[in-house]
């Protein structure tokens, strides 16, 4: 996927709205993100910086915030311990706290969607929210990798359930989808079709302007 | 050229550290006497006061303020500089510009996200609480965006992640405490 510092940069420089930095395997290999990466890649970036993948305590928030990041997403740790949320928010303020949900069938999977929860991801969205979560950043592993679009019945539903913003991701082809999915959603994640052509960035905000879609 | 950036002890404060360091602008210690003081804006109000007085800049803001020296705050760092806010079950400010943070009450909160400031274009915006004051000079969506008064320029939008739209907020802010 190649050097995720000059890659960051370019979206930064290119019109991204923001960045999502996940070290996705984090907790099932047992690490912790890369502070030092983080601090290479915010150097280079003049938008807002989301990081996660094995933020397990406050203090692995800290770490990465001091090293430039603007907010920690937390996934498999605040499922097994939902205080860490609350923790988190009373330390760094909700505004900083994404919490990310990878759901299949609308069940909540944990551990880099290898494992099950009890959750609904409705219901989980709803308990994050109240212990402080600033944003859902909400993935379909059934829609991801498709191509077909955003799963929108999965993000409504989440986006109506909480009154903190959402973010969907998983399934963007094109930028139509993208123009759905923030009819529902308030804001969408883009990964595979941007990594393998940076410069598709461009074209898809001109795109997405054409159909209508405010963008800055 | 300098620039104080008032450490607390919270969230992000390397951003615009980083964002300065861009315009050549070189950062001092010295937040009395430096060109410009930043009040960086991230954490929760009760923790950034405590913080700001632990380490004497409440003082040493004040005293800039009486003054004359600009200073910059930054979302929760504009907060900071009025009399009270809300958050945290009330907390008291550096009372440098009359007014008072309160919590927002319409759309989803926190309040996260890219919005047009009236005529100004699109800033990053990260907040659940706004200033409600007689001294805003610019709003977005109704909220209180920007603030003057005195040797104190306020925004509640974050200009060191608005990409070249807020390098350049920045930039008018140095020429500012040239002048």
């Amino acid at each position: 996927m190649g050097d995720p510092v000059e890659l960051g940069g370019r979206y930064s420089d290119e019109g991204a709205d923001e960045l999502v930095f996940l070290d996705v395997k984090a907790t099932l290999d047992g690490r912790r993100t890369l502070v030092e990466l983080v601090g290479r890649i915010a150097e280079r970036l003049a938008i807002p910086f989301t990081v996660g993948g094995g933020v397990r305590a406050v203090g692995d928030a800290q770490e990465l915030l001091a090293a430039g990041a603007d907010k920690v997403a937390v996934n498999s740790a605040a499922l097994e311990r939902p205080a860490l949320i609350t923790e988190l928010a009373a330390q760094l303020g909700s505004q900083a706290v994404v919490v990310a949900i990878d759901a299949e069938g609308g069940a909540v999977r944990t551990r880099a969607g290898t494992t099950d929860t009890e959750w609904r991801a409705v219901d989980w969205a709803r308990e994050a929210e109240e212990r402080g979560a600033g944003e859902i950043l909400l993935t379909s592993i059934d829609a991801d990798g498709t191509r077909d679009g955003y799963d929108l019945e999965l993000t409504g539903a989440v986006a109506a359930a909480v009154d903190v913003p959402v973010i969907a991701s998983g399934g963007a082809g094109e930028a139509s989808h993208v123009a759905d999915a923030l009819e529902v959603a308030q804001a969408a994640l883009l990964a595979s079709i941007l990594h393998e052509d940076p410069a598709r960035l461009g074209t898809l905000r001109a795109e997405l302007r054409e159909l209508g879609v405010a963008l800055r | 050229m300098n620039v104080a950036i008032c450490e607390y002890g919270a969230g992000n404060v390397r951003s615009v550290r980083i964002a300065f360091a861009r315009l050549g602008v070189e950062e001092t210690d010295d937040v009395r006497n430096a060109d410009l003081a930043v009040l960086p804006g991230v954490g929760s109000a009760r923790a950034a006061m405590d913080g700001l007085r632990a380490r004497g800049h409440d003082a040493a803001l004040r005293e800039r303020f009486a003054a004359e020296r600009p200073i910059l705050g930054i979302c929760l760092g504009l907060q900071l500089a009025l009399d009270e806010t809300e958050e945290d079950g009330g907390v008291t400010g550096l009372g440098l510009v009359p007014g008072r943070a309160t919590r927002l009450r319409e759309g989803r909160v926190p309040r996260i996200g890219w919005a047009e400031v009236e005529d100004r274009g699109a800033f990053y915006f990260a907040h659940s609480y706004a200033a409600e004051t007689q001294h805003a000079t610019a709003f977005s969506e109704g909220v209180v965006a920007e603030v003057r008064y005195g040797p104190l320029l306020g925004c509640q939008f974050h200009p060191e992640k608005s990409g070249a739209l807020g390098a350049r907020y920045l930039e008018e802010a140095v020429s500012l405490s040239r002048a």
